[in-house]
């Protein structure tokens, strides 16, 4: 699934990483616990969280995942989008909870990680 | 063998603004290196995990990455408090972490299980009440 589709489907604004939409995913988590996260990362995947302090950017840096979304709207610091950016990361934010974001992409085929 | 590269850095203890940087500066040499980016991203997440474990659990302490041709070593050692039961902390989803420490997105009790599944050898060692030290080895 493209970025592109993945923001239309879920309703999302970009924070940063516009011109990199026409990448393709096929996988995602939903996590607000990072050990979790790097337990299960794979290549490639999103990373959907409610939480959006500097150690969601380093705990995504450290495995390159390259994708996150940010549920419930919530919008991290100026910092964080600067830093996202130089590491050539896509960040958006959509109004959904987490669930329902999930839910969503799920629905449209987006699959989990095992 | 012939060592490439070594270095060591301090980690504060409850610093959560800092902790982590000490892995992301271990990660990017590691790239400037060269090195097979799958093994870097396991001594990655190993190092974080560790660094983390420093600054959320101990009284502070360090680490250290010793890069050779064809093993990478990542040590880390804490002042204290130690750990108890060194058996049970390994145990996946075993946590002593706080609501606080959880609300910043820690505690869920894989950081110790996922350091020794990224690791091709996972040493820890610990007395309470002097600290804990780990050495993680990873062949290139
Ligand atoms: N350096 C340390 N000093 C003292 N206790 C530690 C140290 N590292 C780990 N522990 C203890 O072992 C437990 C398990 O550690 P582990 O890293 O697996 O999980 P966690 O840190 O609680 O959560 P997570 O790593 O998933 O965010 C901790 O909750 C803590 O009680
Ligand atoms: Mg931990």
């Amino acid at each position: 699934m493209k970025l592109s589709q993945i923001k239309e489907i879920i309703e999302a604004e970009v924070l940063c990483g516009e011109d990199k939409l026409d990448r393709e995913v096929s996988k995602a988590c939903g996590c607000d616990l990072m050990s979790e996260v790097l337990r299960l990362v794979e290549e490639d995947m999103i990373l959907m969280t409610g939480l959006t302090n500097i150690h969601v950017l380093k705990t995504a840096e450290m495995a390159n995942i390259q994708y996150l979304i940010f549920v419930w709207d919530k919008i991290p610091d100026e910092r964080f989008i600067e830093e996202a950016d130089e590491l050539d990361m896509v960040v958006m934010k959509t109004p959904l909870s987490l669930y329902e974001c999930c839910g969503r992409l799920y629905k449209e085929g987006l699959g989990e990680i095992k | 063998m012939t060592n490439i590269y070594e270095m060591e850095y301090n980690v504060d203890n409850r610093d959560f603004v800092v902790a982590g940087d000490v892995s992301r500066i271990i990660k990017r040499t590691l790239q400037r290196i060269g090195v097979d980016p799958k093994i870097i991203r396991r001594i990655a997440i190993a190092s974080y995990e560790a660094e983390m474990n420093i600054a959320i659990h101990s009284q502070g302490g360090k680490i250290s990455a010793k890069i050779d041709s064809d093993k990478v070593v990542v040590c880390t050692q804490d002042y204290g408090p130690g750990i108890e039961d060194i058996a049970l902390a390994m145990t996946e989803g075993w946590s002593t972490a706080s609501a606080e420490i959880r609300e910043m997105g820690f505690g869920a009790g894989m950081g110790l299980p996922n350091m020794k599944k990224c690791s091709d050898v996972f040493e820890i060692e610990s007395i309470v009440p002097q600290g804990t030290k780990i050495k993680m080895t990873f062949w290139l």
